[in-house]
């Protein structure tokens, strides 16, 4: 919440402070840093490793890093990675097992003992985190391998003053101002004084204010941080409509246009990998090649790929036109029959590093638009 | 995703003690002893299985386990047993990739793992009191057999029973012994047909659908619990509505890839069921839409 009472504010030059105090609390810090000719978290422990006055530009299939006029630290908007790839490793051994005989003793993996302090995660970002809570810690269920990397992180949301091409989150209500679930929300003001306004949102983000001394915040730091995230809602490059749209879709389940999308689609799966929110798995078993010992290890895995939906001797899903409907619908549909809401968050990704720019809210607009009520779908004899 | 997977992780502060608990032991399979192999046909067989130590957890018809081949791979399998049964479990399991054909190749005293039970049972308890139909088609019966041995147990709970039961051809019926058993019975009513038949078969010839409107029920009081293949599903569950029988009373199970068994891993959606967890059991009135609907 932006007010006087809980607010503060924190030059640009306390970054420093703020990251050795993260490292000091024993971190892991990840955070935006330019590598390979894009801004994606990793790694970092010191505030110069930020991407200082660098900027991106986004659109379809299309990301190029551009130089800002200022020093802004955070003048960009989502990478390619997103906390996924540390809540939620690409790889997470589920067991190993040793042969004994004609028998073997499986022996359950435990959770590493690392905890991540992630600084300049974006509102969409904190958003799909939510999302994925709901996934995987539930009222059955609480899945070890993310919630114990989930518990264990600290989360320093950075509001979006300068969003891409691609970006829609202002559709979703996921940014570009995040209202919850942060430690600590900054908002960077530019300008002849270039400070960040900190809002706590934690009893640890407190301690962090606390100890980094940081003066309460006026009116003007207010207005102008309000002022940041304001701009930024009415620059969305994208927005999708999402009032009646999981009842559209699924009244438009045979749509003809997944055939036309399915023939840009390569059906790679780099707009699952790179989803915040995508939080499908596979199982690789794997074993010792004298046969002594046994793993199984959880991946990532995609609803493009035609091994998904393998079940004895075929995939059920054998067209990039059914698989691109999976994806679509999930997200857009079923995922709030399963969780309650939608399942994205509006941050272009899938967008931009779609290798042939295909931009899921065209396709969803264009799937409402050609779709044929009532469809009755063929039936094959038994 | 290479901006990262290049980059150098600059290393910080030393690992320090923190929470770090094991998975979920619904992910780690339990070692079980093979107790016996049954032929069913040339490419079926039911086992039987039993813990290491202690007895399998309790269960309910329909429900799956997730079967694991030692450093070859799992998939899952529907508990056969009966449910009375507490000491061991049966699977019947058709050889049909690598796992299953490791899982087909075991001889009493090998060992596999088992983690289960996982998904929605057959509805049993809101069929006493009326008549149950249960269609099964191939190995589609394995899923029922536990509720049908179930139903027979308690015979007297239910109005008319009957089990439509189809198969390709006379060498692909399993729990053939069983069937013969089942029918001698004066009180329920088992009917078989096989899709094709050499001359040596003297039984029925067709689709097990063209059995529904035959057989005695009365469908506002009628159950019906259906697993076979997809279309057969779809046709068996036209012929029970067309019978009368309300889609909220006919059940299928429904089948996607189920990987991890408890709701996570995405693999066995189909509309917005995992299968492992809204499933696998479902009436047709909530899966039948997305069922009707090719490679959904």
């Amino acid at each position: 919440m932006l007010d006087v009472e809980t607010t503060h504010v924190l030059e640009v030059e306390g970054l420093e402070r703020l990251v050795e105090a993260l490292v000091a609390r024993d971190y892991d810090v990840v955070a935006p840093r330019v590598a390979d000719g894009a801004i994606a978290l990793d790694l970092i422990t010191h505030a110069d490793q930020l991407p200082i006055g660098r900027g991106d530009e986004q659109a379809p299939g299309r990301y190029r890093l551009t130089d800002r006029d200022d020093e802004a630290r955070f003048g960009y908007a989502v990478g390619p990675t997103s906390p996924k790839r540390w809540l939620l490793p690409p790889r997470s051994q589920i067991f190993q097992a040793t042969a004994e005989g004609d028998a073997f003793r499986p022996e359950a993996a435990t959770t590493p003992d690392r905890r991540h302090a992630f600084l300049g995660l974006r509102p969409c970002e904190l958003a799909g985190v939510a999302k994925q809570d709901r996934v995987f810690i539930r009222d059955d269920l609480r899945d070890a391998l993310y919630a114990d990397r989930r518990d264990q992180a600290l989360l320093i949301v950075v509001h979006c003053g300068d969003p891409a091409g691609t970006c829609f989150c202002a559709s979703l209500g996921t940014g570009p101002r995040a209202e919850a679930g942060f430690d600590l929300a900054l908002t960077e003001v530019l300008g002849e004084h270039h400070r960040f306004v900190v809002e706590v949102g934690s009893d640890a983000g407190a301690e962090l204010v606390a100890e980094l001394d940081l003066p309460p915040a006026t009116e003007a730091d207010l207005s102008a941080a309000r002022a940041v995230t304001d701009r930024a809602a009415d620059s969305m490059g994208r927005s999708l409509d999402t009032e009646g749209l999981r009842e559209d879709l699924l009244g438009a389940l045979e749509s003809p246009r997944y055939r036309d999308v399915a023939r840009r689609c390569l059906a790679c799966g780099s707009c699952t990998l790179l989803c915040p929110t995508c939080f499908c798995t596979g199982m690789v078993d794997s074993s010792e090649l004298d046969g002594s010992g046994a793993a199984r290890t959880r991946v990532w895995d995609s609803c493009f790929t035609i091994g998904f939906s393998y079940i004895h001797g075929q995939s059920i899903r054998s067209s990039v036109a059914a698989r691109y409907r999976q994806w679509l619908t999930h997200k857009l549909a079923t995922w709030a029959d399963q969780f309650g809401e939608l399942g994205c968050v509006g941050c272009g990704r899938c967008i931009t590093w779609c290798p042939v720019g295909i931009d899921i809210t065209e396709e969803a607009r264009a799937i409402r638009a050609t779709a044929v009520p009532q469809a009755v779908p063929q039936e094959d004899r038994p | 995703m290479t901006s990262t997977a290049t980059s150098t992780h600059p290393g910080t502060a030393p690992a320090s003690a923190q929470t770090a608990n094991p998975v979920d032991e619904r992910l780690v399979p339990v070692p079980h002893r093979v107790l016996e192999v049954r032929r069913e046909t040339a490419d079926t067989i039911t086992i039987a299985l039993q813990p290491r130590t202690g007895r399998p957890p309790p269960f309910a018809p329909g429900q799956v386990d997730m079967l694991y081949a030692f450093g070859t791979g799992e998939v899952p399998i529907s508990i056969a047993s009966d449910p009375t049964e507490t000491e061991h479990r049966e699977y019947t399991i058709r050889r049909v990739g690598p796992v299953t054909r490791a899982l087909t190749n075991v001889a009493p005293g090998d060992h596999l793992g088992v983690r289960g039970p996982f998904g929605v049972p057959w509805p049993v308890e809101e069929a006493r009191g009326g008549d149950l139909v249960v269609v099964a088609g191939g190995i589609g019966i394995a899923p029922l057999r536990a509720t049908i041995l179930a139903a027979l147990r308690e015979r007297h709970a239910f109005g008319a029973v009957s089990v439509l039961y189809g198969a390709r051809s006379p060498g692909d019926l399993v729990y053939r012994v069983e069937l013969e058993r089942w029918r001698a019975r004066l009180d329920t009513d088992i009917d078989v047909t096989v899709d094709s038949a050499g001359s040596g078969w003297h039984g029925n010839v067709g689709l097990v659908t063209r059995l529904v409107p035959r057989t005695r029920f009365e469908p506002d009081r009628t159950t019906a619990f259906v697993c076979g293949p997809e279309p057969m599903m779809r046709y068996a569950a036209q012929a029970l509505l067309e019978r009368g029988v309300s889609a909220a009373r006919i059940f299928v199970s429904a089948e996607r890839n189920m990987v991890c068994g408890i709701g996570t891993c995405g693999h066995c959606q189909l509309g917005p069921y995992f299968l492992c967890h809204h499933g696998p059991v479902l009436s047709w009135q909530e899966i039948g839409t997305y069922l009707r609907i090719r490679e959904l």
